[in-house]
């Protein structure tokens, strides 16, 4: 076997850091939608992604339905347990606070992963890749095609969020809501709408990155707790509520996995992103692109 | 009479009658341990289902000297603690006369201290040599036997192997767990015996899903050929960043890897894999003159005409337990040190991963003959040169 050079490996380390850094920072967007909305973590959010990957193996593999059909119709379905998520958990509670409601949303997973089970059972399952598997060489790395549908739907829906909160109505009502729900039920934004239209948003973003990520590493059913914490992990690191930092978190904690995996001991893997996590909470408490201000306003 | 003294009387009738009912016990219980659900139900859920259809095959014969055997099975889970709690429920209140299992080295270590307080025979169906042999005294533990392979003798056949096509660098892959560790020590150990330099040993966790980070460090060191060590999900991850790192060198995987779903998991990029298996998963393969043909055919014949779905290699292990102790309690009876004493010395029992031969001093009876080498051609196993 060819060596490869150190460089190389570098590159191989970043290059996967970044595709799976994608994987966290889809989740830590739909994190940071709700809690804008909300000021709730919806702890739920792993379980969407990994229902993201099971429906579609459902409607894929299963049903046989081509992936162009079978793309939406997973993230329909998926928006739709999120959605039954604020139906059910979130809005019945009578006296809600932002405790009960963070609580509400573990139970929500906790049934949700159970469901998982009764449904697919606890083998991993696998995705075929949308473009094939001929891994494309890049200065001696190794990229597969799938790595660049994941880093492609992370720009994409970069961009729409961008265009759908800076320039729709809808989405300036949303970041009203966020800003200061009773002056914007005020001006006659109906919040319970918005707060529901946050969760459908998350969940879809979340069971896009649950399908893009089963081709490359098996989807199985109790996957959603570890991607929840990471995801966290990287909304925390950027700064809670900042989408940018998100982007940066998950990016970020991506590729320190990678490194750290690679360069020193690939056994404490889980470990690096959380103790550069810890690091910067010590320096920097709202994170990277949090602003202090804001941090003070909101309640965490 | 009065309704009182009526009571009274019936009662006490009742009771009397109750004691001098026996229950129509059956003679033989054998008690069993697999980790049915959870994490590595693909190893007990063939073995539990294995068990009950050897039960139901011998009681259909008649039982063992005329007696019905019953199997009492409780479900780990995987879980060390529950292991404990149920072996102990099977000796003390089931009081069986043998316990099969658990599943898990893990696991298994965690009751062979149980076998010893409670002296009863302990047939485990787990991997490490570690739960037949006390380290501490250097001796074998007394009450205590296994029926698959141990990790040495897989790691010796991988390495004839490795020999024999003259290569010498080789770069392992081991997972976290207690079969990876105890694996992986085992391949350092055994590394200079085969003139055999392991140029990178990397670690993955049990839960991991991408192993490329680990993978890319082990491509730098250019090694002949990779080994990974691990059973369950990450074996198949492992195999296919692999492929997707677009590495060719030959690819070894542990025993753990003996399971058709997991050809089909790894969507071609198993093609070319090299493992040591038991017979019992190329039954098809074995000539005819092959001591255990005869055995490793009925088994997955029958396996699949009961259970409609792929034989499992694991299952075997419980085959050969369970026929082991049945052999057992048909020689000796229900007396658990005359079991444990049989087992000890039984030669040439013919199973479905290899032909043991008990020694005092062994008590896994197996050797490297054990394996053969498979190698996966077209989706499918087949003898490796």
């Amino acid at each position: 076997m060819e060596q490869i050079t150190f460089a190389s490996q570098l590159l191989q380390y970043v290059i996967t850091g970044l595709t799976v850094g994608s994987i966290y920072a889809m989740v830590a967007l739909g994190f940071n939608i709700i809690y804008n909305v909300t000021e709730i973590i919806n702890l739920a959010q792993g379980e969407f992604v990994m229902l993201g990957g099971l429906i579609m193996v459902f409607f894929h593999v299963v049903l046989g339905l081509p992936i162009i059909l079978a793309f939406p119709a997973t993230i329909l379905l998926v928006t739709l347990v999120g959605i039954l998520l604020d139906w059910l958990a979130i809005r019945p509670i009578r006296h809600p606070s932002v405790l009960t409601l963070i609580i509400a949303t573990i139970a929500a997973s906790i049934i949700i992963k159970g469901s998982a089970m009764f449904i697919w059972g606890k083998d991993p399952l696998d995705l075929p890749a949308f473009s094939g598997r001929i891994p494309i060489k890049f200065l001696g790395a190794v990229i597969q095609p799938q790595y660049f549908w994941v880093m492609g739907l992370l720009i994409i829906i970069v961009i729409a969020l961008t265009l759908f909160f800076d320039r729709t109505l809808l989405g300036k009502a949303m970041t009203a809501c966020a800003d200061n729900p009773d002056a914007a039920s005020l001006v006659g934004i109906n919040v319970n709408r918005m707060i529901l239209l946050s969760f459908a948003l998350s969940a879809g973003i979340g069971a896009v990155a649950g399908i893009v990520v089963t081709p490359i590493a098996l989807m199985e059913y109790d996957r959603g707790a570890m991607l929840a914490v990471k995801g966290f992990g990287a909304v925390i690191l950027g700064g809670l509520g900042s989408f940018p930092g998100a982007i940066l978190g998950g990016l970020i904690m991506g590729t320190i996995e990678s490194l750290g995996a690679g360069l020193l001991s690939s056994g404490y893997k889980d470990a690096y992103a959380l103790i550069v996590l810890l690091a910067v909470l010590f320096f920097r408490p709202s994170g990277l692109l949090g602003s202090v201000e804001v941090s003070k306003f909101k309640r965490f | 009479m009065n309704f009182r003294k009526l009571a009274i009387l019936t009662t006490t009738c009742l009771f009397i009658f109750g004691l001098l009912i026996t229950p129509a016990l059956a003679d033989f219980k054998i008690g069993a341990v697999f980790s049915v659900t959870g994490r590595t139900s693909f190893l007990g859920d063939p073995e539990k289902k294995t068990a009950e259809m050897v039960a139901e095959q011998i009681n259909a014969a008649g039982g063992i000297n005329g007696e019905m055997v019953e199997l009492v099975v409780y479900d780990t889970e995987g879980d060390a603690t529950k292991a404990n709690l149920f072996v102990k429920k099977l000796i003390t209140q089931d009081k069986v006369c043998a316990v099969i299992g658990p599943s898990l080295s893990g696991t298994s270590l965690a009751v062979v201290p149980l076998a010893e307080k409670y002296r009863t025979p302990l047939v485990s169906v787990a991997a490490s040599f570690k739960i037949t042999w006390d380290e501490k005294k250097n001796k074998p533990r007394y009450w205590v036997f296994k029926t698959p392979q141990t990790d040495t003798m897989a790691v010796e056949a991988i390495y004839t192997h490795l020999k024999a096509n003259q290569i010498n660098r080789i770069a392992i892959t081991t997972v976290t767990s207690g079969f990876g560790a105890s694996g992986r020590g085992e391949l350092i150990r055994l590394a200079s015996e085969y003139g055999i330099t392991i140029v990178a040993d990397e670690k993955y966790g049990p839960k991991d899903t991408d192993m490329t980070a680990q993978l890319t460090k082990i491509k730098g060191t250019a090694p002949q050929a990779v080994v990974n060590w691990s059973v369950g999900p990450t074996q198949v991850t492992v195999l296919r960043n692999f492929r997707d790192l677009g590495m060719m060198v030959p690819f070894y995987q542990s025993h753990g890897f003996g399971s058709r779903r997991n050809i089909k998991l790894a969507a071609g990029a198993a093609e070319g894999v090299l493992c040591p298996l038991g017979a019992v998963n190329v039954a098809e393969l074995l000539p005819d003159s092959h001591p255990q043909k005869y055995v490793t055919m009925k088994y997955l014949n029958d396996y699949k005409a009961k259970y409609n779905e792929p034989l499992s290699s694991f299952g075997g292990h419980a085959w050969d337990a369970m026929y082991l102790v049945a052999d057992a309690l048909e020689t000796v009876g229900c007396d658990k040190s005359k079991i444990r004493k049989h087992l000890e010395n039984k030669k040439h029992f013919v199973g479905q991963h290899g032909v043991f031969n008990y020694w005092p001093d062994d008590h896994i009876g197996l050797s490297k003959e054990a394996f053969q080498m498979v190698v996966v051609k077209d989706g499918d196993w087949a003898l490796a040169r």
